[in-house]
């Protein structure tokens, strides 16, 4: 229970830790925090809350309740993984309960651009192996897993699978430019440039004020 | 038009997109805000930022402070964060205040050829202008505040091309239920949806952005439709669209972006509007959902990979497989959102509700979408029109949609919603039930207490689907 650490930070090349899995498609950012959690001005408080409901209904046996999850770090999915809003209250709430990776078949598009932005890799594999892999989780849910990103393969005593991660996210991550701020800041004279260009701030102006 | 907006290629090998406007608001703005304080940075571009406030206003008493300390506690963050930045705020008392899907293209600022930011999912809206619009996460709401820019991967597109003409009764909300049923939540994942074809063409404005408002619900960043006269229309004499040679220079280049007839897509489907009827969700997922006179799917008729979460709505929802979705009964019904919270939407609520009552026992609100489409619609007396037949009548805001503010459902109460997400405990309990359906089916299900096929209660004089607005 004591592998969490601070959040991540500079480049991130492997997550070690437990692994918990979460079955199921199309889980919604709505279940992974309920919206009524989103009135907040900071995230601070987000880790205790996350599924809030779908644990209230499951009384105790929802994975992210199981002692023996405790303490795990990487978060096992299936298919379409937080679709809905754009909240980035979901992996903010994920990452404050713990969780520094995910793997899954697919996930939404904006979920995976808000888990990139705080530095958790969210790593793919086809149906059928994410199946397998669940199995081997379910079958020692205490062994402890290695995902790494430079070779792109989550291993453990008993063997090693092969993942997909982008090759731009996985970049940025190794890099640890996964925090895109400065490398956009970077870019001023051609952000002139671009504005210089556009017909709505030139041809036409007009102002949104 | 992405190449316009294209300011440099990243090393993670994603492009830096300039952001022509950025829309703001309560909710996932005030920790980018903090982070931007946390790194000493600036807003790049103030003049380019737009803010309303929306989420978490209630919709009966607006005087400050609220109620809700929490409520209250956002609102006077985004007040102050936009005071600070010099950041125009269309707040509560501002006559333009409203849901921010909502306000842009009323005021005339979303625009075709523009690149629109938002952080929120549903900002795909303002695709339905020609204008490439997404939604992000508040970690790229800081990236924009501080850069004006945003990494971006380039999507693919699908084209869905849709022939004829949606029947009486038949509305842009059970056009868009139609596709993603038939395409699935997840389909539109690394896609943008472009809607075109002759039943595209004939829709209002309005109705474009009911239609690209969902695209995220089909898994589409972005939706897009091709801007043209009915987009034009629409805009000349906004507050903020050009006005003289200006609007002729902008006429002609956005008459320049539209993609023409033969261009090459990633990706085609094809529907036809005629077959398609009042459509209503069933289950957990804007996917499930079918026509008003077809009953709840049975599991051996659903493809594999759709069992297990069928099987969830059926226990959610309480509904057996095969049962009929017309004739269920419901608890509250909610006309609003920035899906069918404007004027049109309104009217063909109102037009099934004049000269009938709300059914005894049910909860019956409307929830205009701005302040402007609520002076509109009293001007035309729909204000009377709804409390006469025994709706309420409220404030602007995004209210039941998501209920982060007091409007709610309570236990297991079903609605009959117009809002756009029907996943399990959106409406503010985490057992409560929502039936996804366009206001006119909304308003039907007001009236008899269940679910209705609103064409049973279309007067002869049948309201045209594109009632232009
Ligand atoms: S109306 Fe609903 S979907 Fe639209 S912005 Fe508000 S909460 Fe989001």
């Amino acid at each position: 229970m004591t592998e969490i650490t601070s959040f991540p930070q500079g480049g991130i090349g492997q997550v070690h830790g437990r692994a918990l899995i979460l079955r199921g498609e199309d889980i919604d950012t709505d279940r992974i925090i309920p919206a009524r959690f989103l009135k907040c001005v900071s995230f601070e408080a987000l880790g205790n809350q996350v599924f809030e409901d779908d644990r209230l209904e499951l009384g105790g046996s929802h994975p992210f309740d199981l002692p023996v999850n405790q303490g795990a770090s990487i978060l096992i999915v299936n298919g379409n993984f937080g679709c809905g809003s754009s909240r980035e209250h979901a992996p903010q709430a994920l990452m404050r309960w713990g969780i520094r990776a995910l793997i899954g078949e697919s996930f939404a598009e904006i979920f995976y651009g808000n888990c990139l932005a705080l530095g958790i890799p969210c790593a793919t594999a086809a149906a059928a192996q994410i199946e397998t892999l669940q199995e081997s989780v379910a079958a020692d849910p205490s062994q402890t897993w290695d995902l790494n990103i430079h070779t792109k393969q989550l291993q453990s005593d008993i063997g090693s699978w092969d993942l997909q991660v982008e090759s731009g996210p996985r970049e940025m991550l190794l890099t640890g430019r996964w925090d895109a701020t400065s490398q956009l800041l970077d870019h001023q004279a051609a952000l002139k440039r671009t504005m210089a260009t556009l017909p709505y701030l030139n041809d036409f102006v007009v102002s949104v004020q | 038009m992405w190449d316009l907006h294209r300011v440099a290629e990243l090393s993670g090998g994603s492009t830096q997109l300039f952001v022509g406007l950025h829309l703001i608001h309560e909710v996932t703005s005030p920790q980018a805000f903090a982070a931007l304080q946390d790194k000493a940075l600036s807003v790049q571009c103030p003049e380019r930022t737009v803010a309303t406030v929306d989420h978490i206003v209630p919709t009966i008493n607006q005087n400050r402070p609220f109620a809700d300390p929490l409520a209250e506690e956002m609102l006077s963050t985004l007040e102050q964060n936009c005071a600070h930045y010099g950041i125009v705020l269309h707040g509560l008392g501002s006559g333009s205040q409203g849901i921010v899907h909502v306000i842009a293209p009323e005021l005339g600022l979303t625009q075709p050829g523009m690149t629109v930011a938002c952080g929120d999912s549903h900002t795909s809206t303002h695709g339905a202008f020609g204008a490439i619009a997404f939604g992000i996460g508040t970690s790229q709401v800081r990236d924009v505040l501080a850069s004006q820019s945003i990494a971006m991967n380039k999507l693919k597109v699908r084209r869905i091309w849709v022939d004829g003409q949606l029947s009486c009764g038949v509305h842009a909300k059970d056009l868009i239920l139609h596709v993603i049923r038939n395409l699935g939540v997840k389909a539109g994942v690394g896609h943008a949806y472009e809607f075109a074809g002759p039943a595209i063409e004939a829709l209002s404005m309005e109705e474009r952005m009911t239609l690209c408002n969902m695209a995220i619900e089909g898994g589409a960043r972005c939706g897009y439709v091709n801007p043209d006269d009915v987009t034009f229309a629409y805009l000349q004499g906004r507050l903020h669209a050009p006005v003289a040679e200006a609007w002729q220079r902008a006429v002609a280049w956005w008459s320049s972006l539209a993609s023409d007839a033969n261009a090459a897509f990633d990706d085609e489907v094809k529907f036809d509007a005629v077959s398609i009827a009042p459509t209503v969700t069933w289950g957990i997922t804007p996917a499930q959902g079918i026509a008003v006179d077809e009953t709840v799917p049975t599991p051996d008729s659903l493809a594999l990979s759709e069992r297990s979460i069928a099987e969830q709505a059926y226990r959610y929802m309480d509904l057996e497989p095969g049962s009929a979705i017309e004739g269920l009964p419901v608890d509250v019904c909610f006309i609003g959102s920035c899906t069918n919270g404007r004027l049109s939407d309104l009217k063909a609520a109102a037009a099934i509700a004049q000269g009938r009552h709300v059914a005894k026992g049910i909860k019956a609100f409307v929830v205009p979408g701005s302040q402007q489409v609520a002076r509109a619609a009293e001007a035309e007396g729909l204000d009377d029109l709804f409390r006469t037949a025994g709706f309420e009548w409220r404030e602007p805001g995004c209210s039941m949609c998501l209920a982060m503010n007091p409007d709610r459902l309570d236990g297991r109460q079903i609605s009959a919603s117009s809002s756009n997400r029907n996943f399990k405990g959106r409406q503010g309990s985490s057992s409560g039930r929502t039936l996804l359906m366009s206001p006119a089916m909304v308003a039907a299900a007001a009236i008899t207490g269940q679910v209705t096929d609103v064409r049973t209660l279309l007067r002869n004089d049948c309201t045209p689907p594109g009632i232009s607005h």
